[in-house]
């Protein structure tokens, strides 16, 4: 069995979406990972606050950023046990991100420390 | 109490004390020495008593008897003083002056040392069960095998090869070091908490026996809670998840023996002193940030405590049963949250989840899944009821699952 990460990409849910619907995303996150967990193919996994984030660039530059209006802005991933690539996309499937156009979820298989990356 | 009800009175609460604070003196590699000379004593009592009557002090006389055992023991056996002798920590070369010390200070010491010693990674969690079993709770060969659903010589063969690796390991009888206590307390825990579970869900006929391994297990816990050292936010948490589930004792059976499922259970038989020591345990364990497995399913239990069906309880439930997975998997806890996800979302969101746990060779499985379709398409809750009939072991089991067909 491979590890697989779930990497959400959305905008800033606290800049467009009330409390009580913050609140209803997180349920339904929780829920989606509860569900991935009690088939024993969670292993991991956190949310990326958009506050204060920085990116590093050549030349030691640092900027402020990425910006959660941009729907590319990663806010968080998890990590997945899977059988295949398709299993970890039916996973993806039901990301709760996904119910806002133009948000996605990238798959992306993690290398085993094998050598065989 | 007469003689007839205080030997094995006694014999269980004193058997174990005796035997703990000998290992204390022999170290772990003699602990048959020990366990001989507690039930030599036990031997004298009631032959002595018989003809001359019951002491003023039985407690005392016990003491005095198991002192002079050992003393004559250990002047007699030349070889093992030799041998043995000079190992003994602080003690003198004399053997008439050894101390053994059995007050109630130095017993509760060397029973938490044993704990410590017996949850030993090097032998089965069983084994250290079984153990504990004998050395810290007194419980003879025969319970073991009771509660284990067990022959006796299988007991009796694990728990020596379980001796047998405790010595080779050279486990020392002695509290862990402050920086090890967490890494140590783990498996201590971890069998205290299976302890409690043998004796909650076992299959074992004999309900007094079961409760008792219940007690023990929170006597035990309780040992470890008086201790400042070992007073710590895991254990508190044991130990309320303990309270919450044992104040259901007298509401989860029938006069039959048979399961009253929680739904069904009379309320009014649900011990109010414990639910309180449970939440007030809880309440103090959650002082810190440490999130244990045993916090969550103390809140679990604690949710459980309340027998209204509310969308708050059964939310705090499910988000409860999400956190536990990702910290612990267990298909127990996956079938519980997704019962509460029935509760909390529906049963079309739940049955869609159900399908893909696919515990097909767990009959609570089909049972759960036949109780999500139960109203909703009864011909598939019956294939599923039917299923989980064919792959239940116990004729308890059988029955309530019969029950359920029957009412479809």
């Amino acid at each position: 069995m491979d590890e697989y990460a779930l990497i959400m990409r959305h905008e800033d849910g606290g800049k467009i979406a009330s409390p009580e619907q913050m609140q209803a995303w997180m349920k339904q996150t929780m829920d989606w990972i509860g569900g991935i967990a009690a088939q024993n193919k969670f292993v991991g996994g956190t949310g990326l606050p958009f506050d204060n984030a920085k990116v590093v660039w050549h030349n030691s530059v640092v900027t402020n950023g990425p910006f959660g209006e941009i729907k590319e802005t990663i806010g968080g991933f998890i990590t997945v046990k899977a059988e295949s690539v398709e299993e970890a996309v039916e996973f993806a499937k039901g990301c709760p991100v996904l119910q806002g156009e133009g948000n996605s979820v990238e798959v992306r298989k993690i290398a085993k420390n094998d050598g065989g990356h | 109490m007469n003689q007839q009800e205080l030997i094995p009175h006694l014999f269980r609460t004193e058997f174990r004390k005796i035997t703990a604070v000998l290992c204390k003196v022999f170290g772990i590699e003699h602990i048959e020495i020990a366990e001989d000379l507690a039930s030599e004593t036990f031997l004298s009592a009631i032959e002595t008593w018989t003809y001359k009557g019951i002491p003023e002090n039985p407690t005392a006389w016990l003491y005095a008897v198991a002192k002079n055992k050992t003393k004559n023991y250990l002047t007699r056996n030349k070889v093992f003083t030799e041998k043995i002798t000079p190992l003994i920590k602080h003690s003198p070369k004399e053997t008439e002056e050894i101390e053994i010390d059995l007050s109630d200070k130095n017993i509760t010491d060397s029973q938490l040392q044993m704990l410590f010693a017996i949850c030993h990674p090097a032998i089965s969690t069983e084994a250290q069960i079984g153990l504990a079993l004998r050395i810290l709770c007194g419980f003879g060969i025969d319970e073991i095998a009771n509660a284990f659903l067990s022959k006796k010589e299988t007991i009796n063969k694990r728990l020596f090869r379980a001796k047998e690796k405790l010595r080779l390991e050279k486990v020392a009888i002695e509290f862990p070091g402050e920086a090890e206590i967490n890494n140590r307390l783990e498996p201590v825990l971890r069998t205290l908490y299976l302890l409690f579970s043998e004796g909650y869900y076992s299959e074992s006929q004999d309900t007094v026996l079961r409760e008792d391994l219940c007690h023990e297990a929170m006597r035990l816990t309780n040992l470890l809670i008086e201790n400042e050292r070992t007073n710590l936010p895991n254990v508190k948490a044991l130990f309320s998840l303990m309270c919450f589930h044992s104040s259901r004792f007298a509401a989860r059976k029938n006069e039959q023996g048979e399961i009253i499922l929680y739904q069904n259970q009379d309320e009014s038989l649900w011990n109010e002193e414990l639910i309180t020591k449970g939440i007030f345990f809880l309440h103090k364990a959650s002082q810190g940030n440490e999130l244990s497995k045993y916090h969550i399913e103390a809140s679990i239990a604690y949710w459980h405590t309340i027998k209204a069906d509310t969308k708050e309880k059964w939310e705090n439930i499910l988000q409860l049963h999400n956190r536990l997975l990702q910290l612990e998997y267990s298909p127990v806890a996956a079938l519980n949250r997704t019962y509460a996800l029935s509760k909390a979302n529906g049963k079309y969101e739940a049955i869609k989840e159900a399908e893909k746990l696919q515990l097909i060779n767990n009959h609570f499985y089909f049972v759960l899944l036949g109780e999500l379709y139960t109203g909703i398409d009864n011909k598939k809750a019956k294939q599923n009821f039917e299923a989980a009939l064919a792959l239940a072991k116990t004729q308890t089991d059988r029955q309530t699952i019969q029950k359920k067909i029957d009412s479809l």
